[in-house]
């Protein structure tokens, strides 16, 4: 058992990891960039004077680079093996997984990993105002697991009890409330902060989808094999 | 539930809770951990990815 959760995870991990990393180059990454030249002074922006929005950016650095496909394919191994042994678990229960309800499985992981604690924390452009990086860790963490115990409830739980326990899990972190700095200080113009927001939650998105049709699809296909 | 069922029951919940430990472990390295290292090589991806970097 442990080695077909771990071969279905390590092919759909690897696969949804390097989809992340590429789309991440082309869409996230220029805005990360772009931000940085404001961290770092390069830029400096209050609103009142007109910066070009188009400046010229770092190109392609073999070493950074290189290290985000590595820990891009990492990240998403590990989420490739939570998911699957949470399929596995289904499974063991009766429920039958296959590619088509693997994207649900996917989508389900991405609400639970990116959108939720997003609603509250969204992604940070370097250079943005923070605070205390512990708690919003534990806060992150927390969101993560009511929101996964929340989602479980409600697509394996049974009647309105188990459905009114999980609007709670889902709510309780937002209502709780996430860590935020008490002034504003950060350089980064709201534009680029939003952009950067947004398209890390569109590849997130993407990445969970693909990483949940493979998981799947590999575990599918793995129980054919046998059979 | 015979022995051999049991002992076999057991073993799938092991794996499940070994595998989703290991991608725990994994997904905690790579993107909480705040040694200065890791953190300067995973930090596009970390913030790429959501999680709270700085």
């Amino acid at each position: 058992m442990f080695q077909k959760i771990l071969t279905s995870a390590l092919f759909a991990g690897f696969c949804a990891g390097l989809l992340a990393a590429a789309l991440q180059f082309v869409f996230v990454q220029p805005v990360l960039l772009h931000a940085e030249l404001y961290e770092g002074g390069d830029l400096v922006h209050f609103g009142g004077e007109a910066v070009s929005a188009t400046p010229e950016l770092p190109g392609f650095n073999p070493m950074r680079d290189g290290l985000s496909l590595l820990f891009s394919a990492l990240i998403y191994v590990g989420y490739g093996l939570i998911l699957v042994g949470a399929m596995a678990l289904a499974a063991e229960r009766g429920v039958t997984i296959t590619a088509r309800s693997g994207l649900i499985w996917g989508l389900a992981g991405f609400i639970v990993v990116h959108f939720a604690p997003a609603a509250s924390l969204p992604p940070e452009v370097p250079g943005v105002a923070y605070t205390d990086l512990t708690l919003r860790q534990i806060w992150w963490w927390g969101t993560v697991i009511a929101t996964a115990a929340g989602l479980g409830l409600i697509a394996f739980g049974r009647g309105w009890g188990a459905w009114g326990a999980a609007v709670i899990l889902l709510l309780a972190p937002h209502v709780i409330g996430a860590p935020h700095p008490e002034s504003f200080t950060g350089p980064v113009p709201p534009e680029l902060a939003s952009l950067f927001a947004s398209r890390a939650l569109a590849v997130g998105m993407a990445a969970w989808a693909m990483l949940g049709l493979f998981a799947g699809h590999f575990w599918a296909s793995d129980d054919n094999a046998q059979a | 539930m015979t022995a051999l069922a049991q002992t076999a029951a057991k073993s799938t919940i092991l794996s499940i809770v070994a595998a989703m430990g290991l991608g725990i472990g994994i997904v905690t390295i790579a993107g909480h951990v705040q040694a200065a290292t890791l953190h300067d090589a995973a930090h596009d991806v970390r913030h790429a990815t959501g999680f709270p970097c700085h």
